[in-house]
């Protein structure tokens, strides 16, 4: 990542229908929005900024998979291998017996793994510092954001068509971490 | 668009279109801003004398608990009222009623989030509270039948120099083990994924300081950037569809404990799906109790409104009928089966020295629940609350019959006797209560009791609607 710092055009807007008419417009004219923020999960906005279907469903069944797997060998190693214990004359490896712990096991890495996988992929960490393009968008602001690189028309006129879609404010930020 | 054709399932496509909202789940219309006021409110404020008039009776009860469980653990359970017959009593059904109170919580979170049930939002933060806490209480239970609690580790399987011996495998209590750590780890995920958006509305609601500090620690940095909601929300539907099968095999699971033994009135294959129904019976009489009582003493009634004790007890009405319909297909076999041990257990059940107990189950199981057919006794706080504190009383001594009363009169008449629990063990059931409602009182004044970012999204939505 460079130092140098990098040019964003913030424009806030005070509900979800103008940022969404804002996004849809700047969309239409080539620009690549960088991201939004809202105070709580506005749909539909995934295909106008471009973001891609999560994979994090694969997450989830590799650690699942890897639930069961782990279950079935421990289970396996410990009644049938490495001290099969007669109780009412059962048999050593009694899979059907094995189900439920099997099942748990792959319920809890499964689920485990999605969050761990979330949590990792999104960059949310014990401590991670926020430095937020705009103030209220954890409250009841939506900000939509466009980096100047990405702008394909003049940032002045990108500026003025947020602003003539409904933006509340626009504001240009520097920002270099 | 690319990718469109698989889109389609997607939450957020789903909800892109206009969802009917009916009934209003909000009262009035809210502004984003007055919404996290609201909510963050009792967070700050002084509580209010009913708050410290609940504490103080909660820690009460809980003091009690401490003393009891102190005094049995240094003493040993001989402390207890069991015997060489019914060597499982009021330990295990409590065990058994605190952990079927957990299952409405995450019926609510979980289930009704994959039903896209709107009026889930306002209750559901609290519901998996309520799950947690219980979960807490249901495993003290056989931590201290145990006797040497010190030792619950033993009851996992890992490397020791006793062989290694492992567990038994084939033991529903093992399986016990396994389902109840991983319903209390999957829930304590889920609730806390649940805050991630609201700990950040809180941290930059806050000037700077050690209450800033702590709230920016447990967001975790969130920012409210769409590809972390969009990702979020993906990471919700996921966790919700691992904890529904999870849930329901952990009520299956606790009745094998019974189920799988050959004692008359416990075997029978009946016992999973009556213990799931029965346990969200239950859990939504407690969610009822505790929500009726905090939306007036929190002054939430805009967010827990008349609506939602209607669904709520609709519910109630739905899995109360389903556990009146195992109590009868129960009977039925029981006769039908044509056991004369299977078939005396049952008419024991109702005429024996225990009759009490099963009428008071049939009362306020399958009676009182009737009362939920009227709208009117639905939508009124004043009757819901009885109707609720009952229910709970008439699933504990559910699990009080079928424990005890199976027991007390098994195979052999030669070991047939009666139980009478000690003061010791209802001081530890009174303590249990006390910890849950401590638990719950502290929790509505540390974390935010209904989660803020869904209320926005459907403060917003119901605005729409209505413009």
């Amino acid at each position: 990542m460079t130092s140098a710092p990098r040019h964003f055009l913030v424009a806030t807007f005070s509900n979800e229908d103008a940022l969404r008419a804002a996004a849809r417009e700047v969309r239409d004219r080539g620009c690549r929005i960088h991201d939004v923020y809202t105070p709580y999960p506005v749909h539909g906005m995934d295909e106008l900024i471009g973001i891609r279907h999560s994979r994090l469903p694969v997450a989830t069944l590799v650690g699942g998979l890897a639930g069961c797997a782990t279950a079935l060998a421990m289970q396996f190693y410990m009644a049938v291998f490495d001290w099969p214990l007669n109780v009412g004359g059962k048999p050593a490896n009694s899979t059907l017996a094995f189900v439920p712990i099997t099942f748990e096991l792959t319920v809890l890495c499964a689920g485990l793994v999605t969050a761990a996988a979330f949590l990792t992929r999104s960059g949310l960490v014990p401590g991670a510092s926020t430095v937020p393009f705009a103030d209220g968008t954890t409250e009841d602001l939506f900000a939509l954001v466009l980096r100047s690189r990405d702008v394909t028309i003049d940032v002045a006129e990108a500026g003025r068509l947020l602003l003539e879609s409904g933006a509340a404010q626009v504001v240009l930020k520097d920002v270099s971490r | 668009m690319p990718g469109t054709a698989r889109r389609t399932l997607t939450p957020a496509v789903e909800c892109a279109r206009p969802v009917p909202l009916r009934p209003a789940w909000l009262e009035g219309s809210l502004a984003l801003r007055q919404i996290s006021d609201d909510i963050a409110l009792p967070l700050s404020a002084r509580p209010g004398a009913g708050w410290f008039v609940c504490i103080a009776v909660s820690l009460t009860a809980l003091a009690v608990g401490v003393a009891c469980v102190t005094y049995q653990i240094a003493t040993g359970i001989g402390t207890w009222g069991l015997n060489k017959s019914v060597g499982w009593a009021f330990d295990i059904t409590n065990f058994v009623f605190w952990i079927g109170i957990g299952h409405a919580g995450t019926l609510i979170s979980a289930i009704l989030l994959l039903f896209r049930q709107h009026w889930r939002m306002s209750i559901n933060r609290s519901a998996e509270a309520m799950t947690i806490f219980a979960v807490l209480c249901a495993a003290l239970f056989p931590l201290i039948h145990m006797g040497r609690p010190w030792l619950a580790f033993w009851m996992m399987p890992y490397p020791n120099s006793r062989g290694p011996l492992w567990v038994n495998f084939r033991s529903p209590l093992v399986w016990d083990v396994f389902a109840i750590n991983t319903y209390l780890i999957v829930s304590l995920v889920f609730w806390y994924f649940g805050m991630l958006p609201d700990f950040a509305t809180l941290r930059d609601r806050a000037g700077a300081g050690g209450k800033k500090r702590i709230y920016g620690l447990l967001s975790l940095g969130w920012d409210g950037s769409q590809r972390t909601w969009s990702r979020y929300e993906t990471a919700c539907l996921l966790l919700a569809g691992l904890a529904t099968p999870l849930v329901i095999s952990v009520h299956s699971i606790v009745s094998m404990d019974f189920a799988t033994s050959i004692l008359p009135g416990w075997h029978a294959t009946i016992f999973p799906p009556y213990f799931v129904a029965g346990a969200v019976y239950s859990g939504f009489g407690m969610v009822m109790l505790l929500l009726i009582i905090t939306r007036r003493v929190m002054h939430l009634q805009r967010y827990i409104t008349l609506a939602h004790l209607d669904r709520m007890a609709k519910i109630t009405l739905l899995t109360g009928s389903l556990v009146a319909f195992s109590y009868a297909s129960e009977w039925f076999m029981a006769w039908y089966g044509g056991n004369a041990d299977e078939r005396f257990v049952f008419v024991n059940r109702a005429t024996g020295r225990y009759a009490w107990a099963f009428w008071t189950m049939v009362a306020c199981n399958v009676v009182i629940p009737q009362c939920l057919w009227l709208r009117r006794v639905r939508t009124s706080p004043a009757a819901l609350l009885p109707i609720a504190i009952l229910i709970n009383v008439g699933m504990w001594f559910e699990r009080f019959v079928i424990i005890v009363t199976s027991l007390h009169r098994s195979y052999l008449p030669s070991s047939w006797v009666m139980y009478y629990p000690t003061s010791i063990e209802i001081g530890t059931l009174v303590g249990s209560f006390g910890l849950f409602f401590t638990c719950f009182l502290l929790f509505i004044r540390l974390l935010p009791m209904i989660a803020t970012w869904e209320i926005k999204g459907l403060a917003a939505a119901q605005a729409r609607g209505r413009s």
